[in-house]
């Protein structure tokens, strides 16, 4: 039996707000222009990103696509980002197209905003998915045959609707409750589907890359590619896949270069296949494999956080109370047929608005210190309200009518 | 005069008394040498002689405002450590030691006038020095700034000395008065109630442009009722209770706007609470607000509440007032001793409070007679009267040790 890693990684960045004030509400529907040498510009933190991950990992991964016939990978590649390179970089976009023009490196599909809509709007939902699809067909030439939900946000609706539209793969964490005595490396059959296959991710072999790499407090530290492929082999058992999916990030801008990431990954690739093992991209791996069985998740899982379900998001009121007014706003918004406000209400639905927001402290809580450039996430919900009271406002203009009420 | 702080550095309300009230006393024919604890210039201020103790800038007293006093650990205040000046105990002991040479070497005084705990100190050791007695004025006690908590103990102490050795205490309200009488065991007569004003010139002529407030003034015109407060979000103002209460009351009537300008240490908590309560929607943090934006509150608001937990005065109610707003405050906030026209309620209490709120909004008229007789009150209350009455108040304690 071949034995085929399954590597998947996730391209984003978001359209992070501006300190917006009361005061600015009414007059200025720049939401996303935030100049400064602070995180929340959108400008430098995408140069920034590029230089350190980007355009490295992308020259490695075309070089390792060139020496090894058997290195596949897949991507997710957001709208969001798409449009940002499109802006400020459209070389790291030519290097991704490069890529995927190899043959070997698979687009996955998913919500072109980097929205949970599927858990607030069905139709705004698809509308996204629509986008996506139609931009990656745009710029790649490809039309994605997997998909992976935001944040890998999935339940048994979520596989259900992906079967109906037609996909063969999709994805979700391998998380413990929800597989039980099984093992991640195999493919499933979510329940309530009929065609689409389910692929889950290897968390633990995951986090040793995304999140444990270059901490030296670790036991392991330092992880040598050697040590990783013995991991590797030693928990595919007889199992024919290994998932490994994490954010594209972790690859220079998580782990910067100066912590060995770039050498260990191509040290890594190299060893594996000189084993005799192999790579493979998602579709290929749900379809080349038999499901194993089936597996039903009622309940909402996501690849966040101890608990792995959507608290990162939507787990105090700040958050319900933030996405609550957001979705309220979708017909009127959508009625309007103003592009640009139609764009920014959709920018406004990036996960990473909501991430923000989040108030945990523990261990968690670091991580989403890290990942948020505002100084507290009373000031970032502040701000999204005032933004949210600004797109009324254009709703008004529109339409003639008034009010905070269409929650 | 021993103050804190003048505006424009003022933190709050009692650099705006202490601005008037000087400026009424000279009018009176006082002079005035008044003494801060920082190096700074007002403007406007030509009416007295103004002595900076230290040569801190006013910026560089954060944290050592009028209102902090829970950074306060050293109770003697000639061993606190002097060399430097970044603590409120610090930036005291240069000041009494300022205060103590202006009045061995400069200046005789006829009166001492000190202003608040912040003071207090060195107010008492004038006294010590020149045998001149000491006014202690009293815009708010330990257990105003504290809320609903005991307090800074020591804070309690440099209180209660100075209040027993002071030759007549002016408190700025019957609530103040009540405070020193029942929990400072100072006697009644000892203390004499007089209330602060307002300054209708110092507001000067504006517009007001709806510009600020755009957004809001399109909800007025949707027929929205503006709800706004002006102060420091610490736990003496009462917010949750007023948050809590505005939850409540959208129940009944849900076309309110909740503006709340300022800033401060529960800011994050009133965030929460009004997420957690459904109404994060309509309620507006405006942030430390100044001058014009501070102005247009008031003009953008229909109501305005003050829910102070314990207020001695209460200054911004005037304000309001001035601005033709509708008022509802608290028992326990000293300027509704002055002003009847306006809705009274404890400031615990929720429901009463929820109840005014939707009866404003839903009765135009009733809005319309709360605005137009407060305004009516409030004009009768002028700085002047409460230089006489100081005038009186220095004449009879020197009168009194002349006997």
């Amino acid at each position: 039996m071949s034995c085929n890693i399954v590597l998947y990684l996730h391209v984003h960045q978001p359209y992070r707000i501006k300190p917006y004030s009361v005061f600015t509400i009414g007059h200025d529907h720049e939401y996303f222009n935030q100049v400064d040498d602070s995180d929340i510009n959108n400008e430098k933190v995408f140069h920034r990103v590029a230089d350190k991950s980007y355009r490295p990992m992308n020259q490695l991964l075309e070089k390792l696509l060139a020496e090894h016939p058997d290195f596949s990978l897949s991507l997710s590649i957001t709208g969001d980002f798409i449009e940002q390179a499109e802006r400020w970089a459209p070389d790291v976009l030519d290097s991704f197209k490069r890529l995927v023009q190899t043959g070997r490196v698979e687009i996955v599909g998913e919500t072109y905003y980097h929205s949970l809509a599927f858990f607030y709007s069905q139709s705004e939902f698809e509308a996204q998915v629509s986008l996506h699809r139609e931009k990656i067909q745009e710029l790649f030439g490809v039309t994605p045959t997997a998909f992976r939900n935001t944040e890998l946000a999935y339940n048994d609706a979520l596989a259900k609707w992906a079967d109906g539209a037609g996909y063969k793969a999709i994805l979700a964490e391998g998380w413990d409750p929800v597989l039980e005595w099984r093992s991640p490396n195999y493919v499933y059959r979510p329940a309530e589907a009929q065609n689409v296959r389910l692929l889950m991710k290897n968390y633990r072999l995951s986090d040793d890359i995304a999140f444990r790499f270059s901490n030296q407090g670790w036991s392991q530290y330092p992880l040598t590619a050697d040590k990783y492929v013995d991991w590797a082999e030693a928990a595919m058992d007889d199992a024919p896949l290994l998932n490994l999916f994490m954010d594209y990030e972790t690859f220079g801008e998580h782990q910067w270069e100066d912590t060995g990431i770039f050498s260990f990954f191509e040290t890594f690739v190299g060893a594996w296949l000189a084993k005799g093992n192999g790579f493979s991209a998602v579709t290929a791996a749900a379809t080349g494999n038999e499901p194993a069985g089936e597996i039903s998740v009622p309940g909402t899982i996501t690849w966040a956080d101890s608990e792995r379900d959507l608290s990162a998001w939507l787990g105090n009121d700040m958050q319900h109370e933030a996405a609550k007014y957001l979705y309220a706003l979708e017909s009127d918004v959508l009625r309007s047929g103003d592009e640009q406000l139609i764009n920014d209400w959709r920018y406004l639905q990036s996960s990473d608005l909501l991430y923000y927001l989040s108030t945990k402290w523990s261990g968690d809580g670091d991580v989403h210190t890290y990942f948020s450039p505002y100084e507290s996430p009373y000031d970032a919900f502040l701000y999204y309200m005032n933004v949210i009271r600004d797109v009324r406002w254009r709703v008004m203009q529109h339409h003639k009518l008034g009010g905070i009420d269409s929650a | 005069m021993l103050g804190w702080e003048l505006p424009p550095h003022n933190s709050g309300g009692l650099g705006v008394a202490c601005y008037h009230m000087s400026k009424a006393l000279a009018l009176q024919g006082a002079t005035i040498d008044f003494v801060l604890p920082y190096t700074a210039t007002h403007p406007g201020v030509d009416f007295m002689r103004v002595h900076n103790a230290t040569s801190l800038r006013p910026e560089e007293r954060i944290h050592m405002g009028s209102y902090d006093s829970a950074g306060v650990f050293e109770r003697d205040l000639l061993e606190t450590d002097s060399g430097d000046l970044r603590t409120m105990r610090a930036v005291q002991r240069h000041y009494v030691d300022y205060v103590e040479s202006l009045v061995s070497s400069d200046i005789t005084p006829d009166v001492i006038h000190a202003h608040d705990w912040l003071t207090m100190e060195a107010g008492v050791r004038a006294k010590e020095l020149t045998g001149a007695p000491l006014v202690v004025h009293v815009h708010a006690t330990e257990f105003d700034r504290s809320g609903e908590h005991y307090g800074n103990p020591i804070v309690h102490e440099i209180e209660q000395q100075a209040l027993m050795m002071a030759d007549r205490i002016i408190a700025v309200s019957n609530i103040t008065k009540a405070i020193i009488v029942e929990r400072y065991g100072i006697p009644a007569d000892a203390v004499e109630v007089v209330h602060n004003a307002i300054d209708i010139d110092s507001f000067g002529q504006y517009d007001y442009d709806q510009r600020d407030y755009r957004y809001i003034e399109v909800l007025k015109r949707e027929g929205y009722t503006v709800v706004a407060t002006v102060t420091r979000f610490t736990i003496q103002k009462g917010l949750t209770h007023l948050v809590r209460a505005a939850a409540r009351a959208c129940e009944k009537y849900d076309k309110f706007v909740f503006l709340l300008a300022g800033d401060g240490e529960q800011r994050d908590e009133l965030i929460a609470l009004a997420a957690e309560l459904g109404i994060a929607d309509k309620v507006y943090f405006t942030g430390f607000v100044r001058g014009k934006q501070w102005r247009d509150v008031y003009s953008v608001a229909d109501v305005f509440v003050m829910s102070s937990v314990s207020e001695p005065f209460g200054l911004t109610a005037l304000e309001a007032a001035h601005h033709e707003s509708a008022l509802i405050i608290s028992k326990q906030s000293g300027v509704g001793e002055v002003l009847r026209h306006t809705f009274k309620f404890d400031y615990w209490d929720t429901e009463v409070l929820a109840n005014q709120l939707v009866s404003i909004a839903l009765s135009p008229s009733l809005a319309t007679t709360l605005r137009r007789n407060v305004s009516q009150e409030y004009a009768k209350l002028s700085w002047h009267d409460v230089a006489v009455k100081c005038m009186d108040i220095y004449k009879n304690i020197r009168q009194g040790a002349e006997l």
